[in-house]
């Protein structure tokens, strides 16, 4: 199945859900509205033509470019995103998920984007939020369990934030 | 249960069943963890009844160092996640930036990363092997294991001036060409390492305390694998017929004739044969490349103004100066392409992949890892639930966590 009839089909399925896509990107991907990225992964892993049966990565990324010179040169609004990287194993092929979110939740600083949880479809992805939880600071909703998994649990801030800044100092050992 | 539990009421099972459990640290210091990481083991007698793992103890921040290091410089940190197969390592992120920069290798380069790759496996498996040996009481085989990994290392050694943190390549290319003396090394290595094996395969294989303590231990069936993100010997020995160099071929794996290796048990010993049978057939795809390396440049054409061109160039070609110039200053480098690949590659421990987000600058944006280790863990709860403590090392040397690459 290739990617352009793959796409008209999710899109039949999932009027509105499937908000974006671009195909001409070195790795093409397919954008999905928050509120509809739990049904489409269980449709992807359960579709006998799809069957996207391993999640191999989540990945949060925090688009924001303070420097004007290099942010007129990307393109790039600020926004963050949640990249799913789906296989199969049985059909070998792959798949790029998107979910593009507001830098902060409601524009309000201090408040994590929400993003509904998949932990349920693929179990692996529970470690997966939970780090990207904890350095990019996305919020998943309905995670079993949603705590920081890689920094101490008293950390302040998610250190792959481009806004983040290194703690002056943590419990008597020198940040900076 | 020392008592009839159904009497009471639910709030008061749970607390007679708190207090029944011993809980029991497990690391983050003990010989058999390796490196630091920890588990908090809830035991009924012997039996665990429930593991709670606790991560980060060695987290530096590789992440974050990514988007400082420029693509070059950050092979140095991946040196340090799996610091068992550096090689592997190096390769994979290299990968990464190539696909990013649209960079197609020279026939040359791409035979001997898959060399170094392969030999990287061979390390890398002799170590889990040797080191799934030693937890389970069986020091003579680690012995056996490290004495060969001591030649890899040997190899490497003459091939890039360092044994542990090798750096070995770089974007589009290589630091070093391979030498004739390398090549003699290895083609020894070939030669001498299938007698070492069937020693090993002698002291273990049916060894009685061996097998009783590794068969049906950890069992992962085939199905929870792949939801559970298994890759690698681990996803194989459930049965998951999934490698990456034959999935997607990537250097020059579709030139070798070799088999991908499987086992339908799933359990610690399945794992530990799984990665047995792998290093014979890594050996064979050393076999075939190191007697077909062919011949013409190890880095990609000059005018891709991606790697530092040779001295001979650089003093007698205005190209090779400018070249040269652009790529010494820090604020010309080269330039990468807007946008963002994921690449994966079949390392010794599962799939290794990054996912790499240029800003047309030469320091990456997001340099994001999926370090096998880190995924293979959080099924450790699942694995070990029912077993012995003492099934606990042998569980963790199968499953052959760096915590250096778990934590990043």
């Amino acid at each position: 199945m290739s990617g352009k009839s793959f796409l008209d089909q999710l899109k039949k399925e999932f009027s509105g859900k499937i908000t974006g896509e671009n195909l001409t990107a070195l790795d093409p991907w397919i954008e999905v509205s928050p509120d509809g990225l739990v049904e489409v992964c269980e449709f992807l892993k359960n579709d006998p033509a799809a069957q996207f049966d391993l999640l191999n990565c989540i990945s949060g990324v925090d688009y924001l470019e303070p420097d004007p010179k290099k942010a007129a040169k990307t393109g790039w609004e600020p926004h963050t995103e949640v990249v799913y990287h789906l296989s199969s194993t049985v059909k070998k092929h792959t798949l790029v998920l998107k979910v593009i979110l507001p830098r902060w939740k409601d524009d309000v600083p201090g408040q994590l984007p929400e993003v509904p949880t998949v932990s349920h479809v693929w179990r692996t992805a529970d470690w997966h939020e939970r780090e990207v939880y904890d350095l990019s600071g996305v919020h998943f909703i309905g995670h079993p369990d949603l705590r920081r998994i890689l920094c101490c649990e008293d950390w302040v801030g998610h250190p792959l934030r481009k806004d983040y800044e290194m703690p002056l100092e943590y419990h008597g050992i020198r940040g900076r | 249960m020392p008592l009839s539990l159904a009497t009471l009421d639910p709030a008061d099972i749970q607390k007679s069943q708190q207090d029944y459990l011993w809980t029991i640290n497990f690391g983050p210091q003990h010989p058999a963890t390796h490196t630091t990481l920890r588990i908090v083991l809830k035991l009924d007698g012997e039996r665990v009844v429930d593991a709670i793992p606790d991560i980060g103890y060695l987290h530096s921040g590789f992440e974050k160092l990514g988007e400082q290091l420029d693509y070059n410089q950050y092979v140095t940190v991946t040196d340090r996640m799996n610091y068992i197969s550096p090689m592997a390592n190096n390769v994979a992120w290299h990968c990464a930036v190539e696909k990013l920069c649209g960079l197609e290798l020279t026939p040359r380069c791409k035979y001997i990363r898959t060399i170094i790759c392969e030999l990287a496996r061979i390390s890398d498996h002799l170590l889990c092997v040797g080191a799934m040996g030693l937890d389970t009481g069986a020091f003579t085989y680690f012995l056996y294991a490290f004495y060969q990994r001591e030649v890899i290392y040997d190899i490497f050694e003459t091939l890039c001036g360092a044994r542990f943190t090798n750096s070995y390549t770089r974007v589009g290319g290589l630091f070093y060409d391979i030498t004739p003396l390398v090549v003699e090394k290895i083609r020894k290595f070939v030669q001498d390492f299938p007698a070492a094996f069937r020693d090993m395969e002698r002291l273990l294989n049916r060894n009685l305390i061996f097998v009783d303590r590794t068969k049906g231990v950890g069992l992962l069936s085939k199905e929870e694998a792949n939801n559970r993100g298994a890759t690698g010997p681990i996803a194989r020995a459930s049965g998951v017929t999934r490698d990456l160099r034959k999935d997607a071929p990537y250097l020059a794996y579709n030139d070798f004739d070799f088999q991908v290796v499987c086992a339908t048990a799933g359990d610690c010993f399945a794992r530990y044969y799984v990665r047995m049978e792998e290093m014979l057939q890594s050996l064979r795809i050393v076999e075939q490349a190191i007697e077909n390396i062919p011949a013409g440049p190890i880095n990609v054409d000059i005018g891709e103004r991606k790697n530092l061109p040779d001295k001979r160039e650089v003093y007698q070609t205005i190209e090779g100066v400018i070249t040269h110039f652009e790529m010494v200053m820090w604020n010309r480098g080269f330039e990468v392409p807007v946008e963002e690949v994921y690449c994966a590659t079949e390392a010794p421990n599962g799939e290794l992949g990054f996912y790499v987000v240029g800003d047309g600058s030469n320091v990456a944006y997001r340099a994001r890892c999926r370090p096998p280790s880190f995924i293979h863990f959080a099924m450790f709860p699942y694995l070990i639930k029912g077993h012995t403590l003492s099934d606990v090392v042998a569980v963790l040397g199968s499953l052959n966590i760096i915590a250096a690459e778990l934590d990043r």
